[in-house]
């Protein structure tokens, strides 16, 4: 099973990655508020910038 | 330019989502019958079972799920972070570049041109493909949150962010692959043909160290960005726990990696190697029900919704199909239930349950959320007629995915079945016969599920025949008092 020779160092630096962008986030205060983001994406209004026109709307009805 | 979003991008990929949903589910209702009746294609060596199988799973993972994915990961890493793509240019190189990519992958495998390797089965050439766009959409998504207007990094885009990451990891290190033609072939074939460089077993834990990865980052990770993402928006409310939607990503990417061993339970692997995988996979139950909990608790307090939003009730059965399929595939890793369930048609319902029910239903609600608002339409042209979609999908998947189970126990009964004096009860011809009305359950399930699709692909024509395509996007300015 030598391919574990390469599989777990993977495996390894990988984790070690995540752990320090896990540290990133943190120091950069990614995490110091948890319910504004939730609530910013909703205050995002994508709706359609093509208004329907008049008889669309009156046709929906 | 600068004030506005790229939604050309977003359209091309959520367009060709319909499509090839249709084509690489069409394919697989062919093989579906193939089975049942195995002279349908008329044993033209191009339709055979061997070739259109891959050419089925990579055309609905790669190509709908890919797909679905850009066009969900572009849209929403330029909502959240309140700027446009990196760059017009990188985004049109990455959606040409995968459709090319799509195009040689389906003429490669009819034309039976294949590594082997599962859900890895294309050959060097479009290896090298995949890893240029690849690293081009990584560039495109990375760079656009390192513009980006906001100071927090929304979750979805975290989860989108690993799924990029990992995916260029494992295609890399499980396609190292010596092409024919350095051994000096002089077949035309002898151009595409490669060998990988690990052999035996090495090889099997490489191939399913990659497969179950796959299966971890490309239908779980980056379709938990979609959720996070569409499910909220679509709800009209914000994620149950934010600090849970934290928490599931960083426990999900500490402990995915290892669970691929399950795939090779009782096989030439070691032992402890086998058991490692059993318990980092059983160990996966905890960060994946968190998640499904966390979306389907957004819409706690607001539950009339689902009466009436036929969009919401694919996202929602979405996830619980998630909490059942990850329920089910920890379930399976365990070695004794392993030893009923590996190389049964059970293993084709778990994947189905997954691929069907939470990773195509969350991409179709989430399409539908998407596609009229690229057309300038508020709305689908007929919400009706996602509501009958929304039921022959639902009903397809539990045809399917019933008929499997039973399927797969019985035959998985069937061959561990022995005499009193110790000789198989059943040939294996004998376990084949018993398949045929499961079997033809499956197929009306999964032709059903294909149907719904047909209607989906009408009622986006009709929405883009009513709207009008939006390229570029206002993007909302703050107002500064």
């Amino acid at each position: 099973m030598e391919i574990l020779y390469m599989l777990i160092p993977i495996s390894v630096i990988l984790v070690g990655l995540i752990a320090l962008l896990l540290l990133w986030a943190v120091k950069h205060g990614q995490f110091e508020d948890m319910e504004g983001p939730a609530h910013r994406i909703l205050l995002d209004d994508d709706s359609p910038v093509i208004p329907t026109t008049e008889e669309e709307r009156d046709a929906k009805k | 330019m600068e004030a506005t979003y790229n939604y050309k991008v977003v359209r091309q990929f959520a367009i060709m989502t319909v499509v090839w949903g249709i084509v690489g589910m069409l394919v697989g209702v062919l093989i579906a019958a193939q089975l049942i009746w195995p002279d349908i294609t008329l044993q033209l060596p191009w339709l055979s079972y061997g070739r259109l199988r891959p050419l089925h799973t990579n055309a609905v993972i790669f190509a709908f799920g890919g797909c679905g994915l850009f066009a969900a990961s572009l849209y929403s890493v330029q909502r959240t972070c309140q700027t446009r793509l990196l760059s017009d240019g990188l985004a049109s190189f990455v959606f040409w570049g995968w459709q090319l990519i799509i195009l040689s992958a389906a003429v490669s495998f009819v034309l039976g041109i294949t590594s082997g390797k599962e859900y890895a089965e294309l050959e060097w050439p479009i290896d090298l493909m995949i890893a240029v766009v690849w690293i081009a959409y990584a560039i495109l998504f990375f760079g656009t949150i390192i513009k980006r207007k906001t100071q927090h990094i929304y979750v979805s885009n975290w989860f989108f962010g690993a799924y990029i990451v990992t995916i260029t990891l494992l295609h890399v290190v499980n396609n190292l692959e010596l092409p024919w033609i350095l051994g000096g072939s002089t077949s035309l074939f002898g151009i595409f043909k490669s060998y990988p460089v690990y052999a035996g077993v090495q090889d099997a834990m490489v191939q399913w160290w990659y497969g179950h990865n796959a299966v971890g980052f490309f239908l779980t990770t980056a379709f938990l960005g979609m959720m996070y993402y569409f499910v909220p928006k679509q709800a009209g409310r914000p994620i149950f726990s934010y600090r849970l939607s934290v928490v599931h990503f960083w426990s999900l990417n500490f402990i995915y990696m290892w669970a691929g061993p399950h795939h090779l339970l009782y096989s030439a692997l070691p032992d402890w190697a086998q058991s490692l995988g059993m318990v980092f996979s059983l160990m996966l139950i905890a960060p994946s029900w968190g998640g499904m909990m966390n979306g389907i608790m957004t819409l706690s307090g607001a539950w009339h919704k689902l009466r009436t939003d036929p969009i919401l009730k694919f996202l929602i059965t979405s996830l619980s199909f998630y909490g059942m399929s990850t329920f089910e595939g920890p379930m399976m890793s365990v070695k004794t239930v392993n030893a009923l369930s590996h190389f049964t048609e059970w293993t084709v319902g778990h994947v189905h349950s997954g691929a069907l029910g939470w990773v195509a239903m969350v991409t179709i609600g989430s399409m539908y959320y998407l596609i009229p608002r690229l057309f300038g339409r508020e709305e689908m042209y007929s919400t009706r007629l996602i509501n009958v979609h929304f039921w022959w999908s639902t009903i397809g998947v539990v045809l399917y995915i019933a008929s499997m189970w039973i399927a797969g126990v019985a035959q998985g009964l069937m061959w561990r079945a022995t005499n009193a004096d110790g000789t198989l009860t059943y040939s294996f011809a004998q376990s084949v016969n018993a398949m045929y009305p499961f079997w033809t359950i499956r197929l009306v399930g999964g032709t059903m599920f294909f149907l719904g699709m047909l209607i989906m692909a009408y009622n986006v024509w009709k929405t883009v025949a009513m709207g009008k395509a939006v390229n570029d996007a206002a993007i909302p300015q703050a107002v500064h008092a």
